[in-house]
Order: C-alpha cells, then structure tokens, then sequence
C-alpha cells in the first residue's frame, strides 16, 4: 500500500513542473530546525504548493530523510540522493544521523502530503487525499485547497473540497460565509467536525453563530450515534462468536454427551499451540507462503485437539460415564497435567501467534467504525462451524447416532448402533471444535498454558444459559451475552460488566434451570 | 525458654525436614502434660516410641535455639565462600510478559559479578522462585526464601500488589528488598529500595508532555489501567495534577480493566468517542499482557498517534515483541531508560545482554536481544547492593541499609544514578520516546539531568506532612526476638 502510495508519488512528482520553493534554506530548516521551524518550513512549502516538496517531506515522512554533516540526503535502501539536486551520491556517507520527527510534525507532514496531492492529476490520488484531509486539514492549506477547489469537477471529489475549505474558513471570514460553513458541516459525519465546532463554540459571542453551531452538531452527533451503536452490537457480536466457538465443542460433550469436561479450555489451549506449531513451520520452509499458513493451522488445531480428546474419552472418561462428580474431577485433575505439559514443552510464558498480513488492520465503514479484519475473519468462522456441525449432526449418520445416544442410549444400543465406539466419536468432535476456538483465539488474544483457564467458565456459562442439549440455546446465548456484555460494559466499565453477568446468570438459572432452550421429554431427568 | 520452644516449633519443622514428623508431632503433648497435668504415656504403645519422640524433642528443642538465633545470623552462617540472593519474579502467569526477564538479568549479573570475584570474596548463589503471578503466593515465596533458604536479599515483584503483599514479611523478618519497577510512590520502607520512577519521574513528565504544544498540546485525558493499586494510585495523583493545571472533571476519562483483560473493542471505541471533544490523549497504565490484545485492537481499529497519542507507564521494548508495532509508530512510553539510547554505558550492557541471551538460549531474546527500564533498574539494583555490602563489609541489613545511602552506579541510560541519602529511591533521568516501526523508541522528550524521587506525591492531600525518609530502626523494631 505504501509502496503504491509512494510509486504515485514519484510519477507525480516528475509530472510536476520544476518551479520550485523548495531551496536550501527550506531543506535546512526541514532538517536541522527544532520541531517550530520545521512545522513553518512545512507551512510555506504547502502554502506555496510545490509538488516537488512531496518527495523531501514523504522522505522526511518516511524516516528515510537523514544528515551527513552538512548534507541533506534521501536514503533508499543502500542509495542516497541529495534532497536539494535530486542528484545521486556515492559513495553513500557512512556516518549519517535520522532526523527526529514526533508525533505533531507527523501530523503536520500527512496534513501537508495530502494537501499537496489535493492538485495530482489521478483522481484516486486526490480522493484519497481529500478524505485525508476532511477533518484535519490547517490554516495553512487554505490557499492550496482553493486552488484545488477551482480546478475540480469530479463529483465526489468537490463537495469534501467544500468541506474542507469551509473547515478552513470557520473561525475567520465574514459572518455569512462562516455560518455557510456551519452549515455545510451539518452534513458531515466525521468526528473532526464536531471536534472542530465544539472549539468553534468556545469563546464565541455572536448568538447567531452559536445557534448554527448547536444546530449542526446535534446533527452530526446524532449520525455519530449511530456509528456508535453500531460499532457496539459488531464488538457484541464479534465477543458472541467468540463465545460461540468456546461453547460449541462444550456444548456436544457436555449438552449431548453430559461430560462435565473441565479440561474443554486446555483443548481449546491446545488448538492454540496447535496453530502456533504450524506457523514456526510456515516462517522455517514456507516464509513465502507465511499468509496462508491459518489454512493448515484451522485442520491441524482440529486434529490435534480431537486426538487429545479421543484419547482421554478411551483412557479415562468411558469408565465415569453417569459419575458426574468423579468426571468433574478427573477432568480437571488432566486440565492441569495439559498445563504443565505444554509449561515443559513451550515454556511458562505467551508465545506469540502473528496474525497473517490480510487479518491486520480494518475495514472503515463509518467515520467512526473501524471493523477490524481480524473480528470479521472470526465471525465468519464462526458461523462456518456452526453450520459445520449442524450439519454433522443432523445430515449424517454419525449426526444420527450421537442424537440417538443421546435421547436414549439403552434403546440405541439394542437397534445396533455402537454407542461406546459413537461417544469416542463424538467426543473427539467436540474437542476438535475446542481445537479451532483456539486456533481462533490465538488470532486475537494471548495464547499461553493458561489460555484455557479464562475460557472454561464462559463457556459453561454459555451452555447452562442456552439449555443443555440444544445447539440453537448455545448460539442464542452466546450472541445474547456477547452484546449484553459489551452494552454492560458501555455503560458501566469492563469489570462491572463482568460481576453483572454473573449475576445475571445466577439469578437466571434460579429461575429457569434448564435454561433457555430446554429440550422436552425423559432425556431432561436423566 | 519453654515458650521460645513453643513459638519456634512451627517453624522448626519446616526448616528441618530431616527431623521426623512423627516425634515433632507429639511434642505439644508433652507441654500439655506439664501444664494440664494429663497423661501422655497411656497414649504411646510401646517403649521405642517413648525414646523415639524424647530424641525427637531434644533434637527439636536444640533445633529450636538454632532457629531463633537464625535472623540475626542468617546471612553470614552460610558455608564460607557463597552468599545466597533471592530473586522473586513471576515466571508464569498473566505478569510472566514482562517478569521473566528480570529473572535473567539477575541471573547475568550474578554471574558477571561471580566471574570478577563475587561479594566480598563471595560468590553469589541465586535462589529463583516463581510466584506465578499469585499474589499471596508472591508473601509465601518471600517468606521461605528469608526463613528457608536464608538469603542476603531478594530482588523481585513487578506489579505494586504484590509489593504490597510480601512488604509485611521483608519488615517482619527484617530483610531487604530491591523493586525495579516503576510504581505509584506513597511507600517508603526501610527494608526495600526502589530501583524504579516514583510518579515525578515518569508519570507527571509524560503528562506535562503531551500538554506541551510539541507533544500535541493535549486538553482531555483518558486513565486507562488494569484494576489494581498502582494504576488507581497513579491516577488519583495524574487527576489532582491535571486539576492544579486547570483540566475540567469531564474533560478526564478513567476507565478500569481486569488482569489479563483481553477484549478491548469497547475501550478502543470509547477512546475514539471521547477524543471527537476535543484534543485527547490517553494514559496507559495497563500492566501484564493484557497490553497485546490492547495495541492489536488500536492498530486495527486505526486510532492514529497523530489524532490520539497513546502513553504507557508499563510498556516497553519487550511487552511490545509480540505486536505488530507498524500501526503503532507515535505511541509513547515514558520511562528511565530505552534500548535506543546512545551511551557507552548502553552499549556495553546491551551487548552484554545479547552475549548473555545467545550464551543461555533465552527464548525469544537469542534471536533479538531487546532491553528495557526495568531490567536496567534491576541491573542498577544488584550493582548498588554488592557496593553497599563491599562499603558495610557484612551483609547484616541494618549495616547494608545505612551503606547504600548516597551509592553511585554509572547507569546504562548514560546517567551517573544516585541513591538518595534518606529516601530509598535513586536520582534518574526521565526520558519520553515514541514506538518506531521496528518496536524501538525514538527518545522525543528528556529531562537534563537525573530528578529526585518525591515517593509522596504532593497531588495527594496530607503527604506534605509525611517525612521523606523510611520510620527510624528503634520505632519499628521487630518484635519476633523478644
């Protein structure tokens, strides 16, 4: 992206005619100045709107702009050319120093950057610009902006160049034309506007102006709102899925198989470290393929975590099956022997799972919301094992079996179906599924021995809600407490939030114990 | 004498597992039958047992003179040539992220010292324990490396709560602690010395900072913190601060998370709500690794340095390894000390570092050696206590305590550190960087030289009476010897 980015910038710098502002003494300033002097540097070259500028400030941007001695140079890589003459030097001066940029010249340089690029010829360049600049755009620009203002016909582009002109001219300016601006502002829904209007307000005197001001933020705050809410219900929904994808494995061996298994987080653990096999594999052979190593990662957290799970159903669990009490126990006790195992084998602390390239960063649907990729990549995930399972359970013959185990084990038995050899079965399909919550999780959070441990309550939680023994309980119970978490927890700070579920939940399952779902009939008593 | 036998028995058979149970177990019975007068004989079956629970309590009872001469003693009865040192950090839990590595450059600096000649002619001997990030655990493991394995000193702990947990047990057996970390002040103990920044030294600064028209002249503040004693204590001081300079309540945001908090959406999202009233800049004091899930969702969510500058009192090179730091350049860590500073005394110890990592196969650090504030401190720490015990000429804690008042180490932040005379806290540079591409810091912000600690922070009503130095030996005497 940079690279395009910076590619355009170079066309569009040959493009430019050499007229140029941009002499020693401006590079100087730029170089060896303190923060004051650079940002006027930068001011006057923007205000003169040299396009040759683009190149020393993206440098400059970029850290590639750096000293020698006296000597102003733009390194790429191993060559250097002279920020001045644009003339290449070798040999490349070893002893060099980076010029110090901090956040507020940063600011000043993307400001700058994209108020340069506001008169590029490529209409995508200066789209992009223009949006850069709504909201954050400078005094200084003023001149360049109208400039640009006047040569643009491209419908999309113009009405933010509006935009941004009237931004530009809200403090200053005759009465009309500043309440014009205000009104322009009312259509906008970025959140620079109201920060700028609320400053607008402050101090000022003249009833009219303030009336206008009041009027367009109410109307920009109330399209923010909404942006608000819903960016609120996708973190409810993304957390939902989350727990969706704990709950879904708990809620085949506990819902259908009613194994209390407390080791369902360390399976999900290892799922995680499952992952994070595969990637080393990828960066050690495959660095090329490195993006593309969560396609082997999602199978082999899956078969990892089911074999686990299969043979603890052979070695232990089969002999406790109808002793709640003693497979609670027993579960727990091998949670913590998984711990300590993966302690010994990867080490006490986190290790770290990269997401792959394409699951950075996040789609802007609103000013406002930012939906990162790596949540929806999550979501859809999600809902792929769901139907996954419901599918299994309800299309295939293993899906028959399992639901026959389960309403009546006696009955399944004597019509010859294998219940010993279909628990294995499917109690290795739950753990698999705990498998790829972790394979899951390792993409968002921290994947370390305990990783499991902050899991295993929530998804009981989200079990016993949705009623055990019902898939759609699960997913309802999931969503319902990953967007009533996430309004809880608006509304009243993340560990508050978390105490009122809890209670919420006691108080719920006193009431209704089966849940919200309950599945009618004999299986219930048993 | 029969009731020094009594209190010591508890301890005794801790000490001295080789003593059997079984006979140490009877031995309140025999006082019961001094005192009550019952009959303990009718219990015992047979004639052995009797002479096997009377060694038992003889062995018991000398054991028992030896034990509580032990405090006075414990560091010098050791066999000639090694002294003991504890070192308490969790290696596993949510704090391991940033804790295990103080372990290590513990560890290399024992040895560095080991290979000049040790302590006084002595070698060092590390005893590591790992408290998992338990904090009750972190009392217990401070209490047995004192009374079992009878260190000289312990360096240890990283979050404030567990500081807080062991610092009765240091004042009840007497024993030294160094803290590396950064922390919230309103504490001076006459057993610890603190190696780290009391708020002066890097709270109040960074926020002086970014008010500052070149840190972006910041107007409203969110106080964001993990949910324990020194993110609230830190932002109780940083509300009274922002107050004195005329910061309104509703312009300060003060938002809580649990330990190993992992979904930060909302937060993120709150931040970005708050920050459209106005200039914002948001205080970190998130601690442990919840910090990772926290950066990803800012680099995602898109929340830029340039629009909302993110610092943090507890992030630094090595918490930010696993984070993907491109989205993050701009975001700041106020601290004492950074990888990237330019200073012969840094490059040697980073070499040094990374020489250490490829020698001990440390995780991670083998491939990229990284350094941080809080290694530099427990470095600093380690150094300053074999000069106090070389200039005492014992380890006695008393005589250590009074010798590292004043003690100079040439630190790797290219300062000559100072321990104060009185308050238990070394003179540092404060140093503001912002994160570069690569999970360095670029310094943007310094102070001239080092600052003096004020560990009672004058944003806090009533500290301005409170004396800058630890309570006098006589008034707080421990009353275990009686």
């Amino acid at each position: 992206m940079r690279r395009t980015l910076f590619a355009v910038l170079l066309i569009f710098a040959a493009w430019a005619n050499p007229a140029s502002a941009l002499d020693r003494a401006a590079v100087d300033k730029l170089a060896f100045g303190d923060g004051e002097e650079k940002i006027e540097a930068i001011a006057a070259l923007v205000a003169e709107g040299d396009p040759k500028a683009v190149l020393v400030l993206g440098a400059l941007l970029e850290g590639e702009l750096q000293t020698s001695g006296k000597r102003v140079l733009i390194i790429k890589g191993t060559e250097a050319t002279d920020a001045l003459t644009g003339v290449s030097v070798t040999p490349v001066p070893a002893e060099r120093e980076d010029i110090l940029v901090n956040n507020r010249l940063r600011g000043t340089l993307n400001g700058a950057l994209a108020a340069l690029k506001l008169i590029s010829p490529e209409r995508t360049v200066r789209l992009a610009a223009a949006k850069e600049l709504e909201g954050s755009a400078d005094a200084a620009m003023l001149p360049l902006v109208k400039k640009a203002l006047d040569k643009e016909s491209d419908p999309a582009i113009k009405p933010l160049l509006e935009q941004i002109a009237a931004t530009l001219e809200i403090k200053s300016g005759t009465k009309e034309s500043r309440l014009a601006a205000i009104r322009t502002l009312e259509q906008s829904s970025n959140a620079g506007a109201k920060t700028l209007l609320l400053a607008v307000l402050e101090g000022e005197k003249d009833e009219d102006i303030r009336l206008a001001v009041e009027k367009s933020l109410l109307a920009i705050e109330g399209r923010l709102a909404w942006g608000q809410r819903a960016g609120l219900m996708f973190a409810g929904v993304s957390l939902g899925s989350i727990l969706l994808l704990a709950a879904l494995g708990l809620a085949i061996t506990y819902g259908l198989m009613g194994v209390i298994n407390m080791a369902h987080g360390e399976l999900m653990m290892i799922g995680a470290y499952g992952t994070f096999v595969v990637q080393n594999l990828f960066r050690a052979h495959f660095p090329g393929a490195f993006d593309w190593y969560l396609l082997f990662a999602v199978p082999a957290a899956f078969a990892v975590s089911a074999v686990v799970g299969m043979l603890l159903e052979r070695s232990v669990i089969r002999w406790l099956y109808g002793r709640p009490l003693e497979t609670l126990l027993a579960t727990w006790g091998i949670s913590l022997m998984l711990i300590q195992a993966v302690r010994t084998i990867f080490g006490a602390q986190n290790v770290q799972v990269e997401n792959p390239a394409f699951m950075s960063g996040g789609i802007a649907v609103l000013s406002n919301v930012v939906l990162p990729w790596n949540r929806i990549v999550i979501i859809l995930f999600a809902v792929a094992v769901l139907a996954l399972v419901w599918l299994l359970l309800t299309r295939t013959r293993l899906g028959l079996f399992v639901r026959g185990v389960t309403q009546n084990r006696a009955m399944a038995s004597c019509v010859g179906v294998p219940t010993a050899r279909v628990d294995t079965w499917s109690f290795g399909l739950g753990s698999g599924i705990a498998g790829l919550a972790g394979c899951a999780l390792s993409q968002i959070g921290n994947v370390g021995p305990d990783l499991g441990q902050s899991y295993i309550v929530d998804s009981f939680m989200v079990v016993v809600l949705g009623g055990v023994g019902q898939l759609a309980g699960t997913v309802f119970a999931a969503m319902g407490l990953g967007v009533f978490n996430k309004i809880l927890e608006a509304w009243s700070g993340a560990v508050l939030a978390k105490i009122a579920i809890l209670v919420f939940i006691i108080v719920f399952i006193q009431k209704r114990p089966q849940g919200m779902f309950a599945v009618k009939g004999r299986t219930v008593e048993t | 004498m029969m009731r020094e036998v009594m209190s010591s028995y508890g301890t005794s058979s801790a000490l001295y597992p080789g003593v059997s149970t079984e006979s140490l177990a009877l031995l309140p019975r025999v006082f019961k039958t001094t005192v009550l007068g019952e009959s303990f004989m009718s219990q015992s079956s047979s004639f052995f047992s009797r002479i096997k629970s009377w060694v038992g309590i003889a062995a018991a009872v000398a054991m028992a003179f030896m034990g509580a001469g032990a405090p006075e003693v414990h560091a010098q009865a050791k066999p000639a040539g090694t002294v003991k040192v504890g070192v308490l950090h969790s290696l596993s839990g949510t704090m391991a992220i940033s804790e295990t590595v103080l372990k290590d450059v513990a560890l290399m600096a024992f040895e560095e010292i080991n290979a000049k000649g040790g302590v006084m002619g002595m070698k060092i001997e590390p005893v590591v324990v790992d408290p998992a990030s338990n904090w009750p655990l972190f009392a217990e493991k401070a209490r047995q490396l004192i009374t079992q394995d009878k260190v000289a000193v312990v360096f240890g702990c990283w979050t404030s709560v567990s500081r807080k947990s062991v610092l009765p047990v240091f004042e009840e057996l007497n024993s030294l602690l160094f803290y590396p970390v950064q922390y919230e002040g309103e504490e001076i103990s006459r057993n610890v010395f603190y190696t780290g920044a009391a708020p002066n030294q890097q709270a109040i600064p960074a926020v002086e900072y970014l008010m500052s028209k070149e840190g972006g002249a910041a107007k409203r503040w969110v106080l964001l913190g993990t949910d324990y004693v020194y993110p609230r204590t830190t932002n109780k001081i940083l509300r009274a601060f922002l107050k004195s300079k005329g910061v309104a309540d509703k312009d300060i945001d003060e938002k809580y998370t649990p330990f190993g908090h992992s979904d930060y959406q909302t937060i993120v999202a709150d931040v970005k709500k708050f920050s459209a009233g106005g200039k914002t800049a948001v205080i970190s004091t998130i601690n442990g690794d919840s910090n990772v899930p926290f950066y990803k969702e800012l680099g995602n969510q898109g929340l830029k340095a340039t629009d909302v500058p993110v610092v943090a009192f507890s992030v630094g090179e090595e918490e930010l390894r696993g984070v993907d730091t491109k989205p993050l350049v701009g975001h700041l860590a106020a601290w004492n000390y950074f990888m990237s500073i330019k200073a012969p005394a840094n490059d040697e110890f980073t070499k040094k570092w990374a020489a250490y990592a490829k020698a001990k196969n440390i995780a991670g650090h083998k491939d990229k050696p990284l350094t941080n504030d809080p290694m530099e401190a427990t470095y600093i720490g380690i150094y300053m206590w074999k000069q106090a015990v070389e200039k005492a000429k014992t380890f006695d804690v008393a005589k250590v305590s009074a010798a590292m008042a004043g003690q100079t180490f040439t630190a790797p932040s290219g300062i000559v550190s100072k321990m104060d005379e009185k308050n238990h806290h070394l003179h540092k540079a404060v140093f503001i960087g912002e994160v570069k591409a690569d999970g360095q810091f670029n310094v943007v912000w310094k102070t001239k030289g080092p600052v003096k600690a004020q560990p009672w922070s004058p944003f806090i009503a009533g500290n301005d009476k409170k004396k800058d130095e630890p309570a006098l030996m006589a008034e707080k005497a421990p009353e275990k010897k009686k």
